[in-house]
């Protein structure tokens, strides 16, 4: 029995290195200082489809991406550690989307993919912290789910039945449920494995439309008839039939009133160099104080 | 109709604490727009659970007691929440930021079509003006009275985002625990409580997950409740570099706390991360050694009494709000804070 597996990938900027750079003077967020890369936990949940390839041969896994044509990025990093086929939904009407809005689009390219058997994502993106994509895709295709999967133990194609053991509040629990189904996966599953040497120099030229200039791309027609896999799919809204009233800002519930970069109201403060006399002076008083005891 | 609704989440026979820090701010926010709190309590052998609530100001209190609706699936929550919302109509609706929480938040909102922010770290009413598309297709101003404005930390905790949804319904929001403060309104105040027919609300059909095993372990910490942290940033530099943290925190009976920048390091834990997407504290000291201080961090910690901030860089954020600043390494300067407690305590 094989699968098909569909991976929701996402390319964030990395705001785990925030440097000082980060913000303009302005106090708007200079994007340019920060480098895009593939959400963590996004590869952990491709580290799980791919042990359930391996466990079960012949299984497919399609990695989903919704973002700026770069994004094709994460594509091709995902067919290095080796996913199969990609998809990269991009269009301007898409952009300023919520996540209501980024889930209606990417449900609508996951029916467009059709057969599917499991949606794995990561539990949540670094960028906005919300995990709320995953749950709105399972709603939105009718399936139910399992977040915060820590390991998937085992998968019974046949009875259609996945058992896996996820993250709880203080604990952890086991849980059964039925195929198909969208799976997000912590951060405290297992890490992805890096890439494959064979499979980096196959697909390092593998493009989307949008990433290739006209003469690029009039090159590339005839390698394509032999190397089909250097094309990754690119979709537009009309290509996943998006209703224009669900998708980007017109999609989105929320909006945002207002972005602050917060000036702390400097405290009076006493400052120090850490001499032995000044460290010593301090914990006196903050003893005498009875601050600490 | 239009009232503001907190989904209480229940462990067996009680109501967490997020539940109830969020039931006295629903309170509040009730009180502003001049309409009432009701609560869902959803769960198995729910007797007398009204008993935990109504103190806390609630006016209504929906109970859904049945077999299957404890241990918390998604399924059959999502649907008794948008089934009893469909008839309610509330205009707000609070949950906690716990792993229920975000996993019941966003099958509801898709379902209803309505927006949710995650992670809040204030909550507040106010207006909201928008251009919006009139019939005649020409964009004009519109003017939006009394908005949940949902604010937080976004974009790796860089800056603040206030959200407003203006044209849905419910305004969802997730809060983590220790946000919000937990304060009884009344212990005798008076709210109608209604046992709802489960089978109505939840067909046969969603009981589609079932829960093989389950462990909850004792929190190995309690850093929500001490009065001492210390707490250590990327600037820890290592896992073996925390131990000297839990070594003055031996000395000071404190509990050690972390940046995320050290728990994505892998330094410590992720159950001692302070800040938004981790835990909040306010305790009476607060000792930051090498935190530079993003605002998702400062959400979490800013209501400590007072602040020591140990860092090399004499410019990190978190100086700002420090009363001590100390410049220094925090290899040179936490073993001093050790050797000069253990001289002058005695």
């Amino acid at each position: 029995m094989s699968l098909k597996i569909v991976v929701l990938a996402k390319q964030v900027p990395d705001t785990r290195n925030v440097g000082p750079d980060a913000m303009t003077p302005e106090g708007t967020v200079n994007r340019a200082a920060l480098p895009a890369v593939f959400n963590p936990e996004d590869l952990n949940a491709l580290e799980q489809a791919l042990r359930l390839k391996e466990q079960f041969p012949g299984s497919t896994i399609s990695v989903l991406t919704m973002g700026l044509p770069k994004s094709a990025e994460v594509i091709r990093e995902a067919l290095y550690r080796g996913a199969d086929q990609g998809y990269v939904v991009t269009d301007r009407p898409l952009g300023g989307a919520d996540t209501l809005a980024t889930s209606y689009t990417l449900s609508q390219a996951i029916k467009k993919i059709g057969d599917y058997d499991i949606i794995l994502g990561g539990r949540q993106a670094i960028d906005g912290d919300t995990a709320q994509v995953g749950p709105q895709i399972a709603e939105k295709l009718g399936l139910t789910q399992v977040t915060y999967a820590e390991e998937i133990l085992s998968l019974d194609p046949e009875k259609k039945k996945i058992v896996v053991k996820r993250h709880i509040d203080g604990g952890v629990e086991t849980v059964e449920a039925p195929l198909p189904l969208v799976v997000t996966v912590n951060g405290s599953a297992a890490p992805c494995r890096p890439r494959n040497a064979k499979r980096l120099m196959k697909y390092k030229n593998a493009t989307i439309a949008a990433e290739r200039t006209p003469e690029q791309a009039e090159a590339l027609a005839p390698v394509l008839e032999k190397k089909p896999y250097l094309n990754i799919t690119q979709w537009g809204a009309a290509d996943i039939d998006a209703d224009p009233a669900q998708i980007g800002k017109a999609g989105s519930p929320t909006n945002v009133k207002a972005v602050q970069n917060i000036v702390f109201k400097a405290k009076e403060s006493r400052t120090m160099t850490g001499s032995d006399d000044e460290i010593d002076t301090l914990i006196q008083e903050l003893l005498n104080e009875k601050i600490i005891g | 109709m239009n009232n503001v609704f907190v989904y209480c989440e229940i462990e067996g026979q009680t109501v967490a604490d997020v539940s109830l820090e969020l039931l006295t701010k629903g309170r509040k926010l009730a009180n502003t727009l001049g309409v009432q709190l009701e609560c869902i309590c959803a769960g198995s052998k729910l007797d007398g659970v009204e008993k935990q609530v109504l103190p806390f100001g609630v006016d209504k209190v929906h109970v859904f007691d049945a077999e299957g609706l404890f241990p918390y699936t998604s399924n059959p929550h999502t649907a008794l929440v948008v089934n009893l919302f469909n008839e309610e109509k509330p205009q707000i609706c609070l949950l906690g930021a716990t792993v229920i929480g975000r996993d019941l938040g966003p099958r509801v909102s898709s379902a209803l079509f309505s927006g949710l922010t995650a992670d809040c770290t204030e909550l507040e009413i106010g207006d909201f003006d928008m251009n919006v598309k009139n019939e005649n297709g020409e964009m004009e101003k519109k003017h939006y009275v009394n908005q949940l404005y949902q604010i937080r930390p976004a974009f790796g905790g860089n800056i603040v985002a206030t959200i407003v949804n203006p044209e849905h319904r419910p305004q969802m929001a997730t809060v983590r625990e220790g946000v919000m403060k937990k304060e009884v309104l009344d212990p005798n105040y008076k709210g109608e409580v209604i046992r709802h027919d489960v089978a109505k609300y939840v067909p046969e059909t969603e009981y589609v997950v079932k829960v093989l095993d389950r462990h909850i372990e004792k929190a190995k910490h309690n850093l929500k409740g001490a009065a001492i942290v210390v707490a250590g940033g990327y600037g820890m530099g290592s896992k073996e570099g925390f131990d000297m943290l839990f070594d003055l925190a031996k000395e000071l009976h404190a509990e050690v706390g972390a940046s995320r920048a050290a728990v994505d390091a892998g330094f410590v834990d992720h159950d001692r991360q302070i800040g938004q997407t981790g835990v909040t504290v306010r305790p009476k000291v607060y000792i930051a050694c090498g935190i530079s201080g993003q605002i998702q961090h400062i959400a979490g910690m800013q209501d400590a009494g007072i602040i020591i901030s140990i860092n090399s860089d004499p410019n990190a954020p978190i100086n700002t709000i420090a009363d001590y600043v100390i410049n220094g390494t925090v290899e040179e300067v936490v073993p001093k804070l050790i050797k000069y407690y253990k001289k002058n305590s005695k």
